[in-house]
């Protein structure tokens, strides 16, 4: 028997840390050759750890959420054979943390008591252990500690140690049967005091600082400009009747990418980012534009890219392409960066109007409101029209008021004419 | 104006101070510590090691001089004499030790000290002469000072705890004015070294903060050491001429005490004087500074840790405080969630309190076991001349959850350790009488006042 010793891998452009995102096994799992092990993060891209080799996990190496140094220590796994550590060079740390997942194992056998007990919440819901509300829990501090880490709270959880001692499995269990609990609250208007804290890990935490920085080092100016999209639509509809079978379904979004090419041409200020550090403005030809996609794991942008030669149906399938994959959190991160202006769109949630955060270093973001049928006055009747909302967002240290609103002036022009959006 | 930048600025190069800067410099933060007078703070440079010495150097001098009288071992000595000088000479050596230790481990760790008296400007500047040091977060570990008498102000035969750690003579009569840990550690070796001792204590009790069957073996090795009890007396002032202490006696009567010095050991305060901590406005707690269980005070990014908050005023809770904080500014999630901080008195015999006390237990609405074991029955401490004292353990009676240990006798503060670990772990009566301990030594009878808490001790 030997020990194989997976380190956390290099994924791309020279990073010193990647975040572990989740574990796919647990300590004493039997693993196969090509079995993904874990989910990593850089950035915004999610990437597959697989198993190289055949065996049983005797190790993990972090938490998910915790950002490791590349070349650090993710997993380690008993072997047939000779493994790719030597017995003696097998230091201190693999076996405290043999020692330390070692309950782990035990904790899944634990479980099924536990759940089979959940009908009576009584005997195994947190609150309801036999302990005074002021009562401290009786927990080791390795324990409180990892309680700590977890977020939880040690009072919440029920303790199968001697004295109803916590211990680390049942920190396990409590965190494993911590979803089928919440559910189990009876009455409609029962008084509830539970609180639950999320860490901000891995995606909510890369998003939580690049909406905090953008919203902090950009000046945001909001534009509004309703857009009659009536003959956008018909077009649409029409296309979709002759085509869609063969060439597939077309959405708005593929018309407003051509209409922000067509329209950029004249703005290539917009097209842009900004470097504030270096104090220094790139204008792009290419248009390479970001689709704000809600994935599971929160918001992500990939990127159609050079949209300036793609067709309607080019993009339409680049755009269902991309959104599967962000969705799926199978991105690559090639796709996830790079864009040059950003599409954000609620759908049918739209809204009447929104205020989209700039994706830095861009400086121009347009957002996409609900399409509704409303009354309007043309030439002197009043008619009934597909009418839709466009509210995009500027950075308004380097792109002028006048210019943004004549950029947006001039996307409604093209989608209100659709037949301008291909004369070329 | 000098301008600093740095992470994080602590206050204090005391237990709290130093430990927040390791831990800080080993988390890779930027990390400056600013301290006026020596490193180390009190408890290296006049308080817990020096006088750990001089209790040393006095029970040395004590016990030849018993060997020069009668010996029951069958040593016999000619009548020691005393170099006192020497023996500071040896005190220093070692607290001379200790605080370049100190700055060696902050060097080692890349922590920047300044020698110089902080002042605060704001929760993120600090001036220490013309240099101005700006920080994202601050620590203040400034500690603690003796507590003064207004009748009994320091200077001349009136001394302090400071000045009797560093005696160029043994007086021939001492009188100390505080019957707690440090007026009785000081007073026992004072007696032991040759002074005539007397305690005045406005209390009914010697160290009042401990139950009298804990402190009954104390009072009986002061009175076998000839050290004179004044209890119930308060202090009214001192006549310089006559070298007379004037104490009210409880009958009403002023009793005039002839002595040649006299000893100030009435307790400490938090050091929140002299350094500007006004201009921060925090909140207090009485007389020291309000934290959170982050050691968090009511300004963000601010800390107070040690002594200046608060109660217990021990180093290792000051440790535990900084070590905590400087993950805390790491990053990390932490809290100050001890189960016990261990107080021991170094008095003859020594005293232990781990945890509740059996008085506490009870006003906390615990129905508890409290059984004790006396070192009477211990083979270890029969061999070690001693004879007096006991271990007690107080459990929960439903569980058997261990809350509290105390004990008193020769050596005992080395049990500390065990005392709190038990209480961490949350140990059972049956943890630790199922835990083999080594024959012979004092911890059997750990072992045993378990398992006469179970009701089935071996020996006794």
């Amino acid at each position: 028997m030997g020990t194989h010793v997976i380190k956390m891998p290099d994924i791309g452009e020279g990073i010193a840390e990647v975040e572990l995102s989740v574990w796919h096994v647990k300590v004493g799992d039997m693993v196969v050759e090509d079995q993904v092990l874990a989910d990593v993060m850089t950035d915004k891209a999610m990437v597959d750890i697989p198993s190289p080799v055949h065996g049983k996990v005797i190790a993990l190496g972090g938490q998910p959420g915790e950002v490791m140094a590349v070349g650090s220590v993710l997993i380690s796994i008993e072997v047939e054979g000779a493994g790719n550590v030597k017995e003696s060079a097998q230091p201190a740390a693999p076996v405290k943390e043999a020692a330390v997942a070692a309950p782990k194992v035990e904790a899944v056998v634990e479980s099924k008591p536990v759940a089979a007990a959940a009908p009576r919440p009584a005997v195994c819901q947190g609150p309801m252990v036999a302990r005074e509300a002021n009562e401290r829990p009786l927990a080791s501090p390795a324990v409180r500690k990892h309680a700590l880490d977890l977020g939880i709270q040690l009072r919440l959880v029920r303790g199968t140690g001697p004295a109803g001692r916590v211990l680390h499995e049942d920190l396990e269990t409590y965190l494993a049967q911590g979803q089928s609990n919440a559910s189990s609250v009876s009455s409609a208007y029962a008084q509830r005091n539970d609180e639950q804290q999320i860490p901000v890990i891995g995606m909510r935490r890369k998003i939580a600082q690049r909406m905090q920085d953008a919203t902090q080092r950009a000046a945001h100016f909001s534009y509004v400009e309703e857009i009659d999209v009536t003959a956008v639509e018909e077009l649409r509809a029409h296309l979709n009747e002759k085509h869609g079978a063969t060439r597939g379904k077309l959405t708005l979004l593929p018309f407003l990418v051509r209409a922000l090419v067509v329209a950029l041409r004249d703005f290539p200020q917009i097209n842009a980012r900004y470097d504030d550090e270096a104090q220094v403005i790139t204008r792009l030809g290419a248009v390479h534009v970001g689709i704000a996609t809600q994935a599971d794991i929160g918001l992500m942008v990939p990127v159609v890219r050079h949209a300036e030669a793609r067709s309607l149906w080019d993009s339409a399938a680049e755009i269902a392409r991309l959104a599967t994959a962000a969705r799926n959190g199978k991105a690559s991160r090639d796709e996830l960066s790079g864009s040059s202006i950003t599409l954000t769109s609620l759908g049918a949630l739209g809204g009447i109007v929104s205020t989209p955060v700039l994706n830095l270093p861009e400086v121009a973001i347009v957002g996409v409101n609900k399409i509704v049928e409303r009354p309007m006055v043309i030439k002197g009747q009043i008619v009934i029209r597909k009418m839709m909302n466009l509210s995009s967002s500027f950075d308004h240290r380097v792109v002028d008021g006048m210019d943004a609103a004549q950029f947006i002036q001039a996307v409604r022009g093209l989608l209100e004419q659709p037949a301008t959006l291909f004369v070329e | 104006m000098q301008t600093l930048n740095t992470t994080l600025l602590i206050i204090g190069g005391g237990p709290g101070g130093y430990v927040t800067a390791i831990r800080a410099g080993q988390l890779g933060i930027a990390t400056i510590l600013v301290e006026g007078q020596s490193l180390g703070g009190t408890c290296l440079n006049i308080g817990c090691i020096p006088s750990k010495a001089l209790i040393h150097v006095a029970e040395q001098f004590h016990q030849t001089q018993q060997h020069s009288q009668h010996s029951a071992l069958g040593i016999s000595v000619s009548a020691p004499t005393l170099d006192i000088g020497k023996s500071v000479e040896w005190k220093d050596g070692i607290v001379d030790r200790l605080t370049t230790g100190v700055a060696a481990l902050l060097k080692k760790n890349k922590v920047q000290v300044i020698q110089g008296w902080a002042k605060v400007i704001d929760g993120k500047t600090v001036e220490v002469g013309d240099t101005r040091i700006q920080c994202e977060h601050l620590v203040l570990a400034t500690g603690s000072k003796s507590v003064n008498l207004p009748m009994l102000p320091i200077g001349g035969p009136i001394i302090s705890s400071t000045e009797a750690l560093a005696p160029k003579s043994i007086p021939k009569r001492l009188i100390v004015v505080g019957g707690g840990y440090i007026g009785l550690e000081l007073g026992i070796a004072y007696r032991k070294l040759g002074a005539e001792v007397s305690v005045v204590e406005a209390q009914e009790r010697i160290l009042p903060a401990y139950d009298a069957e804990l402190t009954q073996p104390v009072h009986e090795e002061l009175k076998k050491l000839g050290v004179k009890l004044y209890l119930k007396h308060s202090v009214q002032g001192f006549d310089s001429k006559a070298n007379t202490l004037q104490a009210l006696a409880p009958n009403g009567d002023t009793l005039n005490l002839e002595t040649d010095q006299v000893l100030v050991a009435v307790g400490r305060k938090p050091n929140t004087q002299g350094w500007n901590l006004e201009a921060l406005d925090l909140a207090m707690n009485g007389s020291s500074i309000k934290i959170d269980n982050r050691c968090q005070t009511s300004m963000r990014n601010v800390y107070a840790i040690g002594d200046l908050s608060g109660e217990p005023m021990l180093a290792h809770r000051a440790m535990a405080q900084g070590e905590m904080v400087a993950e805390l500014i790491s990053g990390k999630s932490r809290e100050f969630n001890p189960t016990a901080i261990a107080a021991v008195c170094f008095t003859d015999p020594e005293l232990v309190v781990v945890g509740q006390t059996p008085d506490e237990a009870k006003a906390a609405g615990l129905d508890c076991i409290v059984s004790s074991f006396p070192f009477a029955a211990n083979g270890r401490a029969m061999t070690l001349e001693s004879k007096s004292g006991f271990v007690r353990v107080v459990a929960r009676r439903d569980n058997h959850v261990i809350v509290g240990w105390q004990a008193v006798g020769v050596g005992v503060s080395e049990l500390s350790t065990a005392f709190a670990q038990s209480l961490e772990m949350g140990a059972q009566l049956e943890d630790i009488g199922g835990t083999i301990h080594a024959h012979p030594t004092l911890g059997e009878a750990v072992q045993e006042a378990a398992l006469r808490a179970l009701g089935h001790a071996l020996h006794l």
